[in-house]
């Protein structure tokens, strides 16, 4: 899927590029993201590390697992068949609590944690001959699932939005944060029904 | 509304220090945690940027080219039919692939309409209720090995045209 959506931007980028003129564009484009992506990650070096070490003094204090704790209905609930107590549980929680409270920074090395996790809990399913088992490089049930909700945004506060606004001399900035609340829920809401009938659907027929 | 603003400038030094004043209540090396973390979160980073520097040209390419403006224009009369306000639609779809070219346009949009008008409001919600679904997709799904990713896009996608819809329809009646 990547792969192919991948080759899409480039070869439709590139194409398009040559049949419209503008080819030196796509040049210049393409040079300036790669570039971009660097100086992205070496932002994102200082940031990330800064909130991983501080999720690392928080976990080893007991705090993550707390946390865990109090979440623990809402993961069975999404997460019916991830085992209890599962490592990736406590991942997926860490990830969820830094996107509701916007500090998207800090969610992001818990989110990967929790890919990485639960690529091994696939491994051990395979291992086991568990009906649950996808093919190796295929997605897991709790892989779409933890992506889905997280790309439907799950932050309370647009602490982003507020800042620009204010910037751009908005009378009222925070006057987004009740329709954005509404609209998150409806997307967040969408994404969860989503993933239940699919789940429900591969059960059926697996 | 000004303790709102307050406390999202609060937010990042509140956690902070929660955390670290618990763990130093808990008597643990704060400064060996943080360092073992950080440790990580350094390779991690390093781990993404190949990713990062693929999923950043396509976008480039793709943008660079025009073909983003020319679905636009095609788009254009089919939005403006179910009643979405066409000048947005740059912005709903920019938003799928990049954050920060999203973010671009978004402040121009400010600087055009200003942050307060209808088309300002309905940005700022869409914004707020949407994340970058390509990027999400393909940092997570690269660092977990996973190339067939079954339903995964169809379900962001379905969220992400939820978010919008309803960014337009609680601004416009609510």
């Amino acid at each position: 899927m990547l792969n192919y959506l991948w080759a899409f931007m480039i070869l439709i980028g590139i194409v398009w590029g040559m049949a419209n003129g503008t080819a030196a564009a796509v040049t210049q484009g393409i040079l300036d993201s790669a570039g971009e992506a660097v100086s992205l990650c070496v932002t994102m070096l200082g940031v990330i590390s800064l909130w991983t070490g501080v999720l690392k003094i928080a976990e080893n204090a007991g705090l993550v697992g707390r946390l865990t704790e109090k979440m623990k209905p809402l993961l069975r609930f999404l997460f019916p068949r991830l085992p209890e107590n599962h490592p990736a549980g406590r991942s997926i929680a860490t990830n969820m609590i830094a996107n509701i409270l916007g500090l998207g920074w800090a969610a992001t090395p818990a989110g990967l944690k929790a890919m990485d996790q639960l690529a091994e809990l696939e491994d051990e399913r395979r291992r086991e001959g568990s009906p649950e088992a996808r093919p190796a490089g295929e997605a897991g049930n709790e892989m779409c699932t933890f992506l889905i909700i997280n790309i439907s945004s799950l932050q309370l506060i647009p602490i982003n939005m507020i800042a620009y606004r204010s910037r751009y001399g908005s009378a009222d900035p925070t006057a987004v944060i009740g329709p954005a609340l509404a609209a998150t829920l409806a997307s967040t809401a969408a994404a969860v029904v989503f993933c239940r009938l699919m789940e429900r659907k591969g059960r059926g027929a697996g | 509304m000004k303790w709102i603003l307050l406390a999202s400038d609060y937010m990042i030094p509140l956690t902070i220090l929660y955390i670290v004043g618990f763990a130093v209540l808990m008597r643990r090396p704060v400064y060996d945690d943080f360092v073992e973390g950080a440790k990580e979160g350094a390779s991690t980073v390093f781990g993404i940027l190949p990713t990062l520097v693929g999923l950043m040209v396509g976008v480039g390419a793709l943008r660079a080219s025009g073909f983003l403006d020319a679905v636009t224009r095609v788009l254009g009369p089919i939005a403006g039919w179910i009643g979405f306000p066409t000048a947005l639609l740059p912005v709903a779809l920019v938003r799928l692939f990049s954050s920060s070219a999203a973010t671009g346009l978004v402040l121009d949009i400010f600087r055009q309409y200003g942050p307060d008008s209808e088309l300002g409001m309905i940005t700022s919600v869409m914004m707020s209720c949407t994340e970058t679904v390509f990027y999400t997709m393909s940092v997570y799904f690269m660092t977990a090995g996973v190339r067939k990713t079954r339903y995964t896009l169809a379900g962001a996608l379905l969220a992400a045209a939820t978010g919008i819809a309803a960014s337009v329809l609680i601004v416009r009646w609510a």
